[in-house]
C-alpha cells in the first residue's frame, strides 16, 4: 500500500537567473492530505503551477499515477486540459471563476474535459447529445450540493459570497472527476465560520478517496487536517514530515520566524 | 434642479464646437472670386445646438440615473422588456414566425430594387452572425473577417471560370475554402490574445486581398471576374428580376440556417466552452478545455458562413474584383456585431438591417447621408452602449429543486 499517485523528484523551474523552485520532491500517497507551506514568495505557487502544466518545469520529473491502475504518465510539458484530464484539478488562490455565468455553468464547464459532444452534435441535438447534457446538469448540481451551494445554483457566480466562490471552485475542480486535487489557499479570506465548514468539506472529499495537496497559511487548518506536510522557503524543501514533526523542525522556525538574533 | 456646473460643461462643449466646425461652417473660400466670406451665423448655430443637444443627453441622464435610484424593480421590468419577449417561446415563436412570413411576402410587397437592397442587408446579417460566433460568443477580435468573404467569392468566380462549376456545387466548397483557411491562419495566430490577434488578422485580411490584387496570372488582379453566372435553378432561365427575387430567396434559408445553427452552437458544450473561454482562458485550461482547439472551431465556424456569403455575393453581382473586399468591410461587419449586441443573435440582426438599410433610405439627405448615418452611430453608442439589443443568453435554469430549497 506504499503506492504512490504523484511523484514529484528534482522539479526545478528557473525565471531567468531565479530560481524559483529548487530541487523539490514530493510524493502524495492515495487519499492523503499533503499541505505544502512555507512564507510568502517561498515558490509554493510556482510549484503548483509546473504541476498543472501552466509552466514548464526546467528540470526534474512529475510523475502521476492513477490509483486503480499501474501506468504511470509524466506530465512535463503536457498542456494544463491534458493534465486535467489525467485526473489532477486544480482551484486558484485568486479566484478564478467565470463571473458572469451562472453557478451550475461554472461546474458545468468543469465537466467540459469528461464529454464529447462537438460541433454536429450541438447542431443535431441527437439523443446521444441530450442524455450527455443531462448527464452534464444532474452531476454538476450533485456536486453543487455536496459543497452547500444548491441554493445558488442559478446565481450569477460574480454575485456569490467570497466564500462560496471558493466552494465553487473547488465544485468546478471536483467535476473533473479528479482523483487528486490542488488547493491553492482555500481558506485565504475567509471568515472562521466559512473556513470551518471547509475543512468538513475537505474531509468529505478525502473521505470519498480522493487526494489533496493544498498550499494554506492557515496554521490552524494546517495541522488539523493535514497527513504530511511539505514546507518550502526560497524555493528549497526544507522539511518534511507530521505536523508534530514539522513544527518542531528547527528550520521551519527559522523560515517563519527569521533567525534568532543575540540581544 | 439642473446644476450649474453642468451648464458650464455645456456652454465649454458648445464653444468647442464651434471652434472645431469653425473651418468648414464659417470661412468659405470662392476660389474664383478670389474673396472670403465668413459666415458668422453658422458658427452661432452650431454653438446654440450643440450647448442645447448637449444639455438634453445631461438630462436624460439624469432622469435615468434618479430613475434607477427610486424604483429599481420597474426600471428592470421596463429594461428586460425585449428580453421576455426573446426569452418566453409564447411571444417568440409567434414573433419569428411573423418576422418569417413578412420575409418571404418581401418580393411580392416591395420592387425588385427594395428586394434586391433586402437581399443585401440579408447577406449582412449572416455575416454579422458568422463573426458573432468569432467575437461576439468566443471573443477573439478578428478584424479580417472579410478575408473569409474574399475567399468564398473567389472559389465561386474561379471554380466556374476554370472548371465551370455552378452555384450549388460551389457553395458549401466555398464555405469550407474559408473554413480551411480559417483553420489555417488560427494554428499560428490564436495563441495571441486581444489587440495582437487583431492587428495580425488584420494584416491577414490585407494580404489575401493584395494577393488578389496582384496575382493577375490567377485572379486577374484588379479588374476582377465578369460575367458570372448567377445561381440556376434546374436549368431553367430567368428573367432579370426573377433572378433576384430567387437570390433573395436563397439568402431568406441561408439567414434561417444561419440563426437555427448560431442558436443551437451557443447553447450547447462548445457553446459553453467559447463563454468561459471569454472569461478566463487560464481556468478553462485548468478545467480541462483545450483552448486552441476550441478557439480553432470557433474561428472555422465564422469564416465557413464568410465563405457562404461570399459565393453568394459573387453570384449576386455575377462580377468580384479585390476593390470589394476592403478593411472598410471588416470594419462594417465588426459595428454590426458590436452595435447590434455582441453575442445576441436578434441584436446582430438588427444591427445589420440598420447599418445597412439606414445609408440606403437615408438617400433623401443626398450629399448629408453619411454624415447622418455617422452622427446615428454615435447616438446610437452613447445611449445604448452594450449594443441596440443586449445579449439575452439563456443561462441554464435548474428547475428540479428538491422540496426544501423552495421555501425561500
Amino acid at each position: 500500500m506504499t503506492k504512490t499517485i504523484l511523484n514529484v523528484t528534482g522539479l526545478t523551474k528557473n525565471f531567468g537567473g531565479i530560481k524559483a523552485i529548487d530541487n523539490v520532491d514530493l510524493d502524495i500517497k492515495p487519499g492523503e492530505i499533503v499541505a505544502l507551506i512555507g512564507p510568502n514568495g517561498a515558490g509554493k505557487t510556482t510549484f503548483f503551477n509546473c504541476l498543472t502544466g501552466i509552466y514548464t518545469p526546467s528540470s526534474g520529473d512529475i510523475v502521476l499515477c492513477h490509483p486503480n491502475s499501474e501506468k504511470e504518465i509524466r506530465l512535463n510539458g503536457m498542456k494544463p486540459n491534458k493534465i486535467t484530464e489525467q485526473g489532477m484539478a486544480r482551484t486558484f488562490q485568486n479566484i478564478r471563476l467565470f463571473p458572469t455565468m451562472s453557478v451550475l455553468e461554472n461546474v458545468m464547464i468543469g465537466r467540459h474535459c469528461r464529454t464529447h459532444s462537438l460541433i454536429l452534435g450541438a447542431i443535431f441535438r441527437g439523443s446521444a447529445t441530450r442524455r450527455e447534457e443531462r448527464e452534464i446538469v444532474d452531476m454538476s448540481y450533485e456536486i453543487l450540493i455536496k459543497v452547500g451551494l444548491q441554493k445558488e445554483v442559478n446565481e450569477e457566480a460574480r454575485n456569490l459570497s467570497y466564500g462560496a466562490q471558493r466552494r465553487l471552485e473547488i465544485a468546478r475542480a471536483l467535476a473533473t472527476e479528479p482523483f487528486l486535487l490542488l488547493l491553492d489557499e482555500p481558506a485565504a479570506g475567509m471568515n472562521p465560520n466559512e473556513t470551518e465548514d471547509l475543512v468538513g468539506l475537505i474531509k468529505t472529499i478525502c473521505g470519498e478517496g480522493q487526494s489533496i495537496l493544498l498550499i494554506e497559511h492557515d496554521m490552524k487548518l494546517v495541522m488539523s487536517l493535514s497527513d504530511r506536510i511539505f514546507v518550502m522557503d526560497y524555493g528549497k524543501k526544507i522539511a518534511q514530515g507530521t505536523p508534530e514533526e514539522v513544527r518542531a523542525n528547527p528550520a521551519v522556525i527559522k523560515a517563519y520566524l527569521g533567525e534568532d538574533v543575540d540581544a | 434642479m439642473f446644476p450649474v456646473k453642468e451648464l458650464k460643461r455645456s456652454f465649454l462643449i458648445s464653444i468647442w464646437f464651434s471652434f472645431l466646425t469653425f473651418p468648414i461652417m464659417v470661412i468659405k473660400v470662392d476660389a474664383i472670386e478670389r474673396v472670403v466670406s465668413w459666415r458668422w451665423e453658422n458658427m452661432f448655430f452650431i454653438a446654440f445646438g450643440s450647448f442645447f443637444i448637449s444639455i438634453l443627453t445631461k438630462v436624460y441622464f439624469l432622469r435615468k440615473e434618479r430613475r434607477t435610484g427610486r424604483k429599481k424593480v420597474n426600471r428592470e421590468l421596463t429594461e428586460a422588456f425585449m428580453q421576455r419577449i426573446l426569452r418566453e417561446p409564447r411571444f417568440l415563436y409567434p414573433l419569428s414566425l411573423a418576422v418569417l412570413l413578412f420575409a418571404l411576402l418581401f418580393p411580392a410587397l416591395f420592387s425588385t430594387y427594395q428586394t434586391n437592397i433586402m437581399t443585401t442587408a440579408l447577406m449582412y446579417v449572416v455575416l454579422g452572425l458568422g463573426l458573432n460566433v468569432v467575437v461576439g460568443v468566443a471573443g477573439l477580435l478578428d478584424l479580417g473577417y472579410v478575408a473569409f468573404y474574399a475567399v468564398g467569392a473567389y472559389s465561386y468566380a474561379l471554380l466556374n471560370l476554370y472548371f465551370d462549376m455552378g452555384f450549388w456545387a460551389v457553395l458549401p466548397l466555398g464555405g469550407l475554402f474559408a473554413a480551411f483557411l480559417g483553420i489555417m491562419l488560427g494554428f499560428p495566430v490564436l495563441r495571441l490574445r486581444g489587440d495582437y490577434l487583431a492587428i495580425v488578422t488584420l494584416g491577414f485580411g490585407e494580404i489575401i486581398r493584395l494577393v488578389l490584387e496582384n496575382w493577375s496570372a490567377f485572379s486577374q488582379g484588379p479588374s476582377g471576374i465578369a460575367n458570372i453566372p448567377r445561381p440556376g435553378f434546374f436549368g431553367m432561365e430567368m428573367s432579370f428580376d426573377s433572378g433576384i427575387v430567387y437570390i433573395y430567396y436563397i439568402v431568406v434559408a441561408l439567414v434561417v440556417f444561419t440563426i437555427f445553427v448560431v442558436n443551437r452552437l451557443q447553447d450547447s458544450r462548445l457553446g459553453r466552452a467559447w463563454l468561459a473561454l471569454r472569461e478566463d482562458e487560464i481556468a478553462c485550461q485548468a478545467m480541462g478545455i483545450d483552448k486552441t482547439r476550441t478557439k480553432l472551431i470557433a474561428f472555422s465556424l465564422g469564416a465557413f458562413w464568410a465563405g457562404l456569403v461570399g459565393v453568394i455575393f459573387a453570384a449576386k453581382t455575377t462580377f468580384v474584383n479585390p476593390a470589394s473586399f476592403t478593411f472598410l468591410e471588416s470594419a462594417i461587419i465588426l459595428s454590426i456585431v458590436v452595435l447590434g449586441g455582441m453575442g445576441s443573435i436578434v441584436g446582430v440582426i438588427f444591427g445589420a438591417l440598420i447599418l445597412i438599410l439606414m445609408p440606403e433610405y437615408l438617400r433623401a439627405l443626398s450629399e448629408y447621408r453619411m454624415l447622418a448615418f455617422g452622427g446615428i452611430l454615435v447616438v446610437m453608442m452613447v445611449f445604448k452602449p452594450d449594443g441596440i439589443i443586449s445579449n439575452v443568453r439563456r443561462s441554464y435554469r435548474f428547475k428540479k429543486q428538491p422540496a426544501k430549497d423552495v421555501i425561500e
